[in-house]
């Protein structure tokens, strides 16, 4: 078994700003995608949710603000899953929420640090 | 005090350094974790390497990636205690992956208690 | 009381009280000194009572007689002369002012510290476990060999070991430093919810010591309740949890001791004020900032506390199951997990979860499937139940499963 980190990509500035039930029901996709991996013990961490706004540091030390005009796909949150092969960390990644709202994730393979 | 991740990017992911160089991030990379652990913010992270990578899509699209499409590539991530963005970016000014051309590192605040993360 | 059933209850509630004190006063590494003590008291007393009757107190009397029974032992004990008689002369203490202290707050403070000894990180679980049951809750030798299923000897060699173990790492009979007291509490909490599951779900056909394993479980989790030092939400939480489960314990097995599925359970039967317990102790739970297995584990308890099927339960049950999951994986809760998942979303969506799980030897995990086929595709139910019935070790299991395949088969042919 490796670790795998996936990456929930997507263009939240074009996003429509659905009602609380529309999010209920959005953390509920979250919640029981998250839960069928745990249920298959192949979760390693859960992860975070990055919150929009933040900063960019850059080669000699420029700071610049986000949100990032220039990323389209802005990265919102990320989980570790366990997996026997890239394929089968990818096969995990296809239940994600984040695909149903246009975005993607991204699919790597961890070397500790 | 918040969690912020430290993301860092690599214009060119497919640049492969030499062994020599590799110690050189290494150590560099050790030293500047140890100064942050040291003041005791320093709450996890790990390298991810650049080969072995997918994107996955809607409706079952699956590629290779995610190089050539996005262009900066995660080279890693670490995860700090601060108690502001501004010290977080303190932290993130050391980070020997600015020393490369056209890299950075993006600091974003953890969203905690949303219920799903 | 009648005289007969005297003895025995007074050993259940007594001895280890006298054991913890005794444990606490000679130290761990003379625990067998301490057992024999209050064996041996308990010998006293039946003879003495069965010839001149049962005393007033009988409570105090065995205190008493314990208290001589130590001082005698340390009379002739030479270690005593050299070590700690020395000592007591030292503070001043004439001899025969000398006292075992068997006050209340003394016994639930030697208990309370005789379980974080027995919980101590260098002995394995089932020691801790046997230990457990033997000192904190002075249960024989003999009805814990039956409780696992092995003899006496094999009981007694992993008992023996244990001691030997405390001994040699000379753990100390006393409350751990503040900083580590979470950390220890979670061992303690979970040898007390191991008791508590051998009783609830073991295969010994003694429902009587059963029960009383349970009890005795709920017993030392309430101890750690009523001490400031040690009552934490994550015990609450536990004792919680006990208290739900406990409610069904008379709704659970029919008169011939075949266990009754919860579906099929009359609720009538479940207990109402342990089902009130068990809500007081969550709602105790409910502070502080971690969550631990249990709180999420007593608030899915609860909500099984309402038999009738309705969308608000099983997603709430389906939700604690997806944090219970994400915090400490095991077979069982990803199977629990997968059924509250298809009462929540659905069947069809459940078998696609279902068939990812590949827990390939368990017969819950086939007996789901079965169940989530049935009705859908009846020849892939009828395959699952066949699967689970293979694997199924006891006889109780392979009966509700048989129950399960005539269902099918019948319901079929119709």
């Amino acid at each position: 078994m490796k670790d795998f980190l996936l990456v929930f990509r997507a263009d939240y500035n074009s996003m429509p700003k659905g009602s609380p039930e529309e999010g209920q029901a959005i953390m509920k996709q979250w919640m029981d995608w998250i839960g069928g991996i745990a249920a298959q013990n192949k979760l390693k961490d859960k992860g975070n949710a990055l919150r929009s706004g933040g900063k960019v540091v850059s080669a000699g030390n420029v700071i610049t603000d986000g949100p990032y005009t220039e990323i389209k796909e802005l990265i919102g949150g990320y989980t570790v899953v366990k997996a026997e092969s890239l394929d089968e960390a990818a096969e995990l990644a296809k239940g994600c929420p984040i695909l149903s709202a246009g975005g993607n994730v991204e699919v790597r393979e961890i070397n500790p640090m | 005090m918040d969690e912020f991740i430290l993301i860092f990017r690599h214009e060119d992911g497919s640049k492969i350094a030499s062994p020599e160089q590799m110690q050189v991030w290494m150590q560099q990379t050790m030293d500047w974790i140890a100064g942050i652990s040291a003041q005791n913010k320093f709450v996890s992270g790990t390298g991810l390497p650049f080969e072995n990578a997918r994107v996955v899509k809607p409706k079952g699209v699956v590629t290779d990636g995610p190089f050539g499409e996005i262009k900066e590539t995660i080279g890693g991530f670490i995860t700090v205690k601060a108690d502001s963005v501004d010290e977080a970016v303190e932290f993130a000014k050391g980070c020997p992956v600015l020393l490369g051309d056209g890299n950075s590192v993006e600091v974003r605040k953890i969203a905690k208690g949303d219920g799903v993360h | 009381m009648e005289q007969p059933q005297l003895i025995p209850h007074l050993f259940r509630t007594e001895y280890s009280k006298i054991t913890a004190v005794l444990c606490k006063f000679f130290g761990a590494d003379r625990i067998e000194i301490a057992e024999d003590i209050a064996s041996d008291t308990f010998l006293t007393a039946a003879q003495t009572w069965a010839m001149k009757g049962v005393p007033q107190n009988p409570v105090a009397w065995l205190y008493h007689v314990a208290q001589n029974k130590a001082k005698n032992y340390l009379k002739r004990d030479a270690l005593f002369e050299n070590k700690i008689s020395s000592e007591l002369k030292r503070s001043g203490q004439a001899f025969d002012e000398f006292e075992v202290d068997l006050s209340p707050q003394n016994i639930s403070d030697s208990q309370l510290q005789m379980m974080f000894a027995i919980c101590h990180p260098a002995i394995s679980a089932e020691a801790q476990i046997g230990l457990s049951l033997r000192i904190l809750c002075g249960f024989g030798i003999e009805e814990i060999a039956d409780a696992f299923l092995t003899n006496k000897e094999t009981i007694n060699k992993r008992l023996q070991r244990a001691k030997q173990k405390l001994r040699e790492e000379k753990i100390k009979i006393e409350f751990p430093g503040l900083p580590e007291i979470d950390e220890r509490l979670t061992a303690v909490l979970t040898t007390i919810y191991l008791l508590f599951n051998e009783g609830y779900y073991s295969v010994s056909s003694d429902q009587t010591f059963r029960k009383e394993l349970c009890l005795e479980a709920m017993r030392l989790c309430y101890l750690l309740i009523e001490n400031e030092f040690t009552n934490r939400p994550q015990v609450n939480a536990l004792l919680s949890l006990m208290c739900f489960h406990a409610s069904r314990f008379e709704a659970r097995m029919d008169k011939n001791g075949e266990l009754i599925l919860y579906n099929e359970q009359d609720s009538e039967l479940w207990n109402k004020e342990l089902i009130d317990k068990g809500k007081y102790f969550l709602n105790c739970a409910s502070t502080g900032q971690t969550l631990s297995r249990y709180h999420l584990e007593a608030a899915i308890a609860y909500w099984n506390t309402h038999q009738a099927d309705s969308k608000e339960k099983w997603e709430n049950i389906l939700q604690l199951y997806n944090q219970l999951l994400q915090l400490e994986y095991s077979p069982i809760a990803a199977l629990n997990r997968t059924y509250a998942f298809s009462k929540a979303n659905g069947r069809k969506e459940a078998i696609i979860e279902a068939e990812k799980l590949k827990l390939d030897e368990n017969h819950f995990y086939f007996a789901l499937l079965g169940e989530l086929y049935t009705g859908i595709d009846n020849s892939k139910a009828k395959e699952n139940i066949e699967k689970a019935f293979v694997l199924a070790k006891t006889r109780s299991d392979k009966l509700i499963i048989q129950r399960k395949l005539n269902h099918l088969i019948s319901g079929i042919s119709i």
